[in-house]
């Protein structure tokens, strides 16, 4: 292990704050689904440094499965943001609201 | 030593590039500025002692999620908000990314000239394709079934959410 794992954890828990800020805080439903992209990816980065940790491969093999849920996670949102574009013109998050109680 | 001094450099250059992607107000300069950080973190994988998954870090995320993006954001045609129209100094746009650009490069030169007879060349703890490979298919080899399965699914998915009406009912008048 080339540092202490604390460092590695504070790294990915930092990304993973910036990715649910992207979430929480813009409209833009691309952007929403590059945070969701963010919060995957440091996730994938506390699995490989785990894996590291306890020297297993099997930390490394979850983030493969990892990259390959990400891969079906994402065709099926880009085709939902095509989608709902050709519905309303537009991908704000605001405008899709009919389903407010 | 210098893989530890890396460890952070590179840490550095992806929460940097990650809080530039998330602040743009143009979709495309996000997808750039995530680039730099997947990249950032492959090579912090190859640092950890996966080498397998920083190439496929690249491959799969840099090379075919990110263009994913690319494709439909260029698709859907979305301007900018007004906001983003009002035009910032010259360097202010190209300045970060040159800026986190010339790091990641020097950061691989120096990986790729570091000896790798010394323990510094290479990560003293890694898993070599092959373990990979044999723990994979070994015994994750249900997983593997799984996540097939499951990329099928996305795939039909993907085609019937991306189904318009009109190609619907001239599905239906040819069956």
């Amino acid at each position: 292990m080339i540092v202490p794992m604390e460092h590695l954890l504070t790294l990915a828990t930092l990304l993973f704050a910036l990715g649910l800020a992207c979430v929480l805080v813009r409209r833009n439903l691309i952007m929403i689904l590059i945070g969701v992209e963010i919060m995957i990816n440091s996730v994938g980065l506390v699995l490989v440094g785990a894996s590291a940790f306890w020297q297993q491969v099997d930390g490394q093999i979850m983030v493969l499965i990892l990259m390959a849920i990400t891969a079906a996670e994402v065709a099926i949102g880009l085709a939902l943001v095509v989608y709902l574009h050709q519905q309303k013109k537009s991908i704000d998050v605001g405008i899709f609201d009919e389903m407010r109680g | 030593m210098i893989a530890t001094t890396m460890f952070y450099l590179l840490g550095a250059v992806a929460l940097g590039a990650t809080g530039l992607a998330i602040i743009q107000r143009n979709p495309v300069y996000a997808v750039i500025y995530l680039v730099k950080s997947i990249f950032a973190l492959a090579l912090i994988f190859y640092l950890l002692g996966a080498p397998l998954l920083a190439a496929l870090q690249v491959i799969v995320y840099a090379g075919a999620i990110m263009v994913l993006f690319l494709f439909v954001i260029m698709m859907l045609e979305v301007t900018p908000t007004n906001a983003s129209t009002r035009s910032a100094p010259g360097w202010m746009q190209w300045a970060p990314v040159l800026f986190l650009t010339l790091t990641l490069v020097v950061l691989t030169l120096v990986l790729i000239g570091l000896d790798p007879a010394t323990s510094e060349g290479i990560p003293r703890w890694h898993a070599t394709p092959r373990d990979f490979g044999y723990t994979l298919f070994k015994e994750y080899a249900l997983a593997v079934k799984i996540i097939s399965f499951q990329l099928s699914f996305a795939a039909v998915g993907a085609f019937h959410v991306g189904m318009t009406e009109r190609r619907r009912a001239r599905l239906e008048d040819a069956s």
